[in-house]
């Protein structure tokens, strides 16, 4: 059974609905399957323009796939969703133009220096020749990277290697940021960077921002609202209060909910592959 | 939101070259791959190339030995470096960098073409290498400008087209370990069913069929053309090229389809 708290923000508006409402990303009956194995299973859902909306749940949830489905990176099996009023399925040029995407792996090169990992995706997104060097600058400025722009990112800490994997996904200004685990492997002060600039960006861009996580203090930190997936499935979407007074009584905290919810971590999979790729992320982080 | 219209054909032009640029751009930073890519060629025809001429084994008709397969050795090292180029894109997979670039609106072909170039530029370094041991070997080269700005082209060319097909098969197998074993598998075929170090006229007669449907017999063909003085083609200019130009252009199609699997 699905718990939903508030508003329910979809309406089966089209284009228009989009505009008049507001809403950035509308996710219906969004289904992926693997074979026999349903990843993601009717997953429905919206979120605001300028929200910080935290996508949770354990290993093999169906987190990642929703976000590869979401990027235009995996066909969705059925269902459909809109990212700033294009479909996934019909509009991925347009979709991609509209967001930014910072997966969970490391996805700058460690080969090139910051400017220039910069300027290949200003040069990819066909930002305007006369504005390309400002952008870089600030982008750097903004993620506080100045100094190290013309270092090769080889060099670069874990946290200044996610600092600029979001200056890179964000130099086209996306009206949606998604995040795959931005934070995974890194220790607790450079979290704590990586989410102020990230805070900065909705503040003064107004970028919507969509990330799983597994930590649930960020969760709580950071979420205007929250969606817990088990099993590919929604099991409950609302704001951090709204959940945890969905307990009942008795000063229930993010992580009762998240039990509640998810069910203890150890029933459920998450691959080999996944699990090896977010321990290599840790590693080269860290 | 500002919606630029550009043409898609300027667009994917201009999308191969930046990821050029920047495959460059990385050897800029690190070029020892130079270095270690001239030794190959070197090997072949000081070692195997002497032998062989020492031998008389080979008839190669009215041109020696040694200035048979210099361009032969120059397409094999093209070939043998190409041929594991996929190991980058497997390896830019794990990491995220693939991922980031297929939800980016660059062209799908504009990525696989733009990284063929690059493994293209790359293999300049080798054709230097065969060039001067080729002088120092007393190989009868053509010096004219056409002729070497031909050779060049073959050669980019030549690597664009192999590493494509290395791609495509990173693009199947998807990880490291199989790429190698199934590289390994591809390359001496590709090699030996070529006119690369010996000429098809002494090959049994399904070896020659298998040779002529070999795009490398071409790239040999027009090498051998283009760099030693006085040779003549095989099969004629206009077919080498027209046989290189259709190969690249079907892999990089099919490249484009597969490249999206590596996300998923």
């Amino acid at each position: 059974m699905i718990k939903i708290f508030g508003t329910l923000l979809w309406g089966d508006l089209g284009l228009a609905g989009y505009l008049m409402s507001d809403i950035v990303l509308e996710i219906k009956a969004l289904t992926r399957r693997f074979g026999t194995f349903t990843a993601v299973d009717a997953l429905t859902l919206s979120v605001k323009a300028g929200e910080v909306f935290g996508l949770l749940g354990s290993n093999g949830a169906g987190k990642t796939t929703t976000i590869k489905m979401l990027t235009t990176l995996l066909a969705p099996s059925s269902g459909e969703a809109r990212v700033a009023g294009f479909s996934i399925t019909k509009d991925a040029v347009e979709v991609r133009r509209a967001i930014g995407y910072v997966p969970q792996a490391v996805s700058v090169d460690g080969s090139l220096t910051g400017y220039e990992n910069l300027l290949i995706f200003a040069k990819l997104y066909d930002l305007p020749h006369g504005e390309q060097q400002a952008r870089i600058r600030e982008a750097l400025e903004f993620m506080g990277l100045t100094a190290d722009g013309g270092r090769m990112v080889g060099q670069y800490s874990g946290g200044m290697v996610r600092r600029l994997e979001i200056a890179q996904s964000t130099l086209h200004r996306p009206r949606v940021l998604f995040l795959d685990e931005p934070t995974v492997g890194l220790d607790p002060i450079a979290r704590d960077a990586v989410w102020k600039h990230l805070v900065d960006l909705r503040t003064n861009y107004g970028t919507t921002l969509f990330f799983t996580t597994h930590y649930l203090e960020e969760a709580q930190s950071y979420c205007d609202r929250i969606a817990i997936m088990h099993l590919g499935k929604l099991d409950a979407l609302g704001t951090c209060k709204e959940l945890e007074a969905s307990l009942g009584d008795g000063g229930h905290t993010l992580n009762d909910v998240f039990v509640h919810y998810a069910g203890s971590a150890l029933d459920s999979g998450g691959s080999f592959r996944d699990v090896g790729a977010e321990r290599a992320t840790a590693q080269r982080l860290g | 939101m500002t919606t630029t219209f550009i043409h898609p054909l300027t667009g994917f032009v201009e999308k191969t070259f930046v990821i050029t640029e920047f495959e460059l751009r990385k050897l800029r930073h690190d070029f020892t791959e130079l270095v270690t890519r001239a030794l190959q060629p070197a090997l072949w025809l000081l070692i195997f190339g002497q032998v062989f001429s020492r031998s008389g084994a080979m008839h190669t008709g009215n041109i020696p030995y040694l200035d048979f397969i210099a361009p032969g050795i120059l397409a094999q090292s093209v070939l043998f470096v190409a041929i594991f180029y996929g190991i980058n894109v497997i390896w830019e997979r794990d990491l995220g960098i693939v991922q980031k670039f297929l939800a980016s609106p660059t062209p799908r072909a504009a990525l696989v073409l733009g990284k063929g170039f690059s493994a293209g530029i790359r293999t300049l370094s080798q054709t230097v290498v065969v060039y001067g041991l080729s002088l120092l070997l007393g190989v009868k080269l053509n010096w004219h400008p056409l002729a070497l700005l031909n050779v060049v082209v073959v050669v980019v060319l030549a690597a664009t087209l192999f590493s494509t097909f290395s791609l495509i098969i990173a693009c199947i197998v998807k990880t490291r370990e199989r790429f190698m074993g199934v590289g390994q598998v591809l390359t001496m075929p590709l090699f030996f069913a070529s006119n690369a170090i010996y000429p098809t006229s002494i090959m049994p007669g399904w070896l020659k069929i298998v040779s002529h449907l070999n795009p490398l017999t071409y790239v040999v063909d027009a090498l051998r053309t283009f760099m030693l003085a006085g040779s003549t083609s095989g099969f004629g200019l206009s077919r080498d090229y027209a046989v290189i130009l259709l190969s690249t252009t079907v892999l990089v199609f099919i490249g484009a389809r597969l490249y999206p699997r590596l996300a998923s």
